[in-house]
């Protein structure tokens, strides 16, 4: 008997650096849970390329959108941990959703085997462009003045101009009036016919609109000014502390995909990120890659624990105050 | 002059042996995807754009611009052919095409759906050319006040759509306005009506509904009767519509390309209505409006030009204003995005030969699409002489395959099944889905709009009577309504919905 277990035991660790070893022998699957064309998607698919390329599998994304993401991550938390689904989770299903969603299927921090984030794309502050404020002191002073005269507009319930905007708003200390839109895009179109004031979203879906000065830039929520719009200022340099907020997409395998072949993966993604072509056509979205110590399975692990802690209280008071 | 010269740098970008090339394998893909019910442009452009990576930008959007037009025009082929509407935009179509195919005159329909097509396509590509920077202004008026009378006035609309009884349309109209609710509530983000199914927490597709209600229970109801089916494909007709047809169909073509390039520049997806209203307008003004329903060739003529010259038209919020109206112009901002693009107004100023180059693609495209079709015709046709027994396990096999792709979700077909068994019901009962779709396409939108108008003026009714345009819409449904219900013309009226 002892014999037995002995037998399997060296088996089970035999089989898996031979399933390292070979891993992939097949295409692997990246689940993207939102529609093809967006943020999320444009970066899966940038990434996936060369990804492929170091694997010498394709690397193929599968758009499951729904229900803020959540209805594409629940499906990869479901799959099986062989490393051939993986999926990629963003700030709204592994930091938002736990408290948007109060019958979420998953848990961002116990469910998942975390790669490593990808890239994440800065979040700006825009208002109409006649809008009286001229820089980030005045617009807050405009905003706490007018309070529920205000219109804040955003890209839907769970989205990441959710999010992002009623984190704005408790930091500034205003009680807007929230106009809810299905998409950026309807948003701007208002937003530029003067119908509504301001709002927040990923630079990606604004610089257009900032560069032809049909919306009026604010200030960027990074530390660090972004090379695609130098001359807009930080919060932090505007005069706002506390509003640092990306919206960071990142790798996610099913919780119990194996230590090596998560290995593999993050390496493979780290190289993808590193990789000429691919850098280039993120600079260009003005998305950031992630620093050296940023990168990997620990620090996303780290990352979606203090990301959850963070979300959770403003926006749980916020649909509170929303009932 | 400066026209001109633009256009002269676009033909000269799209006139490239490469980029023909591309324009005429996207137009190509389109139409194949597009004639498979279900495999919708958004899949197919989301499947092939890792493939444009090694393109150049300009040639990578036209080719998958060619493969969004392209599976407009395919769309119509499987609406007239076996009453399937893969998308909202082709409802319409089924609703004479597929009577004249039953009626032997498929050719007809699909010759004269080509040729109305390309005429919308043609005036679209110049229209936009000369007028899309102006034209974004027009967008510019429209709140979500506007939006929300616009609708009303689509609904009222939609009533004509019925070839039955008026009150069994209504009644159609107020489910698919219904059927609109279900799903995540816009404001607070809780479930409505969703029976705990996480599936539906977005809502109700429109592909099920649509597939289910139309093309599956249309299987149910023919298996019924197998000797209809027969009648149909003894009969084959001509290939081309007749020099007659062509002169009975130029006016509708005219109009709906008016209507439906207008409609298409509305940022918020205003091209659904072209089709429809481009419908109602002939059927109203039709000399004899009772053959509509029966296989009037001026039912598919005018919104087939109405549809494409929207598809077209949908293109001016993207290029000028940066602003996608639909699932597939956000897939375009997508491309733009991944080639390195930002979309924006600026792209006309910055991308000049990207943006010409896909104008001028896009008269090239219509082009295409025309020689590819017109002899496709033939083969299309032929396939209705295959036996029933063999057509329509391939049918629903293709549909399932198509309603699967679009989310990747096996509920989706499994919605299409419990659509079906609605919609032989309703068949069964002589109630019409056309106008149940019409309320349910315009219902999210409707109560989106309604929702923003009325935050926006903290509670006011008032808003939508006091901005002109709304009022003037509004005003529009109304005197609408009033004529339609008046009792002096109520005869007219029988006339035209009981037949």
């Amino acid at each position: 008997m002892k014999k037995i277990v002995l037998a399997a035991a060296f088996a089970a660790l035999a089989a898996a650096p031979a399933l390292a070893q070979t891993y992939p022998t097949k295409p692997i699957t990246m689940i993207v849970p939102f529609a093809a064309g967006g943020p999320t998607d444009i970066i899966a698919r940038i990434v996936a390329e060369p990804m492929s390329r170091t694997l010498g599998q394709t690397v193929i994304i599968e758009n499951v959108a729904g229900a803020g993401g959540t209805t594409g991550i629940t499906r990869g938390a479901g799959a099986a941990a062989d490393g051939y689904t993986l999926m990629m989770g963003h700030m709204g299903t592994h930091g938002a959703a736990p408290a948007l969603y109060p019958n979420l299927k998953y848990n961002p921090a116990t469910d998942f085997a975390p790669v490593g984030v990808a890239a994440g794309t800065p979040i700006i502050i825009v208002g109409k462009k006649d809008h009286p404020a001229n820089n980030l002191k005045e617009f807050i002073d405009w905003a706490k003045k007018q309070g529920d005269k205000s219109n804040h507009a955003h890209a839907g319930v769970g989205s990441v101009s959710h999010s992002t905007g009623i984190l704005l708003n408790s930091i500034i200390g205003t009680k807007p009036t929230f106009i809810p839109y299905t998409g950026t895009g309807p948003a701007l179109n208002d937003m530029m016919s003067g119908q509504v004031d301001y709002m927040t979203d990923q630079i990606v879906n604004l610089v257009g609109q900032i560069n032809a000065g049909t919306v009026k830039a604010f200030a960027i929520a990074t530390p660090a000014r972004s090379p695609a719009l130098p001359n807009l200022p930080t919060t932090r340099e505007a005069g706002l502390d506390g509003y640092e907020v990306s919206a960071w997409n990142a790798v996610f395998a099913p919780k119990g995909t194996p230590a090596d072949v998560v290995a593999k993966l993050e390496a493979a993604l780290n190289a993808a990120i590193d990789d000429a072509g691919a850098k280039k056509r993120l600079d260009d979205l003005g998305a950031v890659a992630p620093a050296g110590a940023e990168r990997g399975s620990a620090a996303l692990q780290k990352l979606v624990e203090s990301e959850v802690a963070r979300w959770t209280p403003v926006l749980k008071a916020a649909m509170a105050a929303s009932k | 002059m400066d026209l001109m010269n633009n256009l002269a740098l676009g033909f000269g970008v799209a006139f490239t042996v490469q980029n023909l090339f591309l324009c005429f394998i996207g137009c190509m893909i389109g139409t194949l995807v597009g004639v498979l019910p279900g495999v919708g442009p958004v899949a197919t452009i989301a499947m092939l754009l890792p493939i444009t990576f090694g393109l150049d930008p300009t040639g990578a959007l036209i080719m998958l611009a060619g493969i969004y037009y392209g599976a407009q025009y395919g769309g119509s082929t499987t609406a007239i052919l076996v009453n399937i509407p893969g998308e909202a935009t082709s409802v319409v179509t089924t609703l004479d095409g597929h009577q004249m195919a039953k009626q032997g005159r498929a050719g007809a329909a699909l010759g004269i759906a080509a040729l109305g097509s390309f005429f919308a396509g043609c005036v679209a590509t110049v229209f936009i050319a000369a007028m899309g920077k102006p034209l974004t202004k027009l967008a510019q008026l429209f709140g979500p006040a506007e939006y929300f009378s616009l609708m009303v006035m689509g609904l009222v609309f939609s009533t004509v759509l019925a070839r039955g009884s008026i009150f069994k349309a209504l009644l159609m109209v107020f489910l698919g306005l219904l059927l609109a609710t279900v799903g995540t509530d816009l404001e607070t983000g809780q479930e409505r009506m969703t029976l705990g199914i996480q599936q539906l927490s977005d809502g109700v597709d429109f592909a099920p509904l649509a597939m289910g209600i139309f093309g599956f229970a249309e299987i149910i109801r023919n298996l019924e009767s197998p000797e209809a089916r027969d009648v149909v494909r003894g009969k084959i007709g001509k290939l081309m519509p007749s020099w007659a047809e062509i002169k009975q169909s130029t006016p509708p073509v005219l109009r709906g390309t008016f209507i439906g390039g207008l409609l298409g520049i509305l940022p918020g997806n205003g091209a659904v209505l072209g089709p429809f209203a481009s419908y109602t307008i002939e059927k109203k003004i039709a000399k004899d409006s009772s053959r509509f329903g029966k296989g009037a060739i001026e039912g598919v003529a005018g919104p087939e030009a109405a549809n494409n010259a929207g598809a077209q038209t949908a293109f001016i919020p993207l290029l000028t204003l940066g602003i996608p109206p639909n699932a597939v112009m956000a897939l375009m901002v997508g491309a733009m995005t991944i080639h390195g693009i930002i979309p924006g107004p600026q792209v006309m100023t910055k991308n000049p030969d990207l943006f010409w180059g896909m104008i001028a693609s896009m008269w090239i495209g219509n082009a295409m699409l025309v020689i590819i079709n017109l002899p496709l015709v033939g083969m299309w046709v032929k396939l209705l002489k295959v036996p029933y027994r063999l057509m329509f396990p391939a049918i629903l096999i293709f549909c399932c395959i198509g309603i699967y792709s679009i989310n990747n979700s096996v509920e989706d077909v499994y919605f299409t099944g419990f659509f079906a068994l609605v919609g032989y019901v309703l068949i069964k009962l002589g109630f019409e889905p056309a106008p149940m779709l019409l309320g349910f396409v315009l219902g999210k939108l409707m109560e989106e709009k309604l929702r923003q108008a009325l935050i926006l003026s903290r509670g006011s009714f008032m808003t939508f009577v006091e901005r002109p345009v709304s009022g003037v819409l509004l005003a529009i449904a109304v005197i609408m309504l009033v004529v339609a219900l008046l009792p002096s013309i109520n005869k007219k009226r029988d006339a035209v919905f009981q037949e």
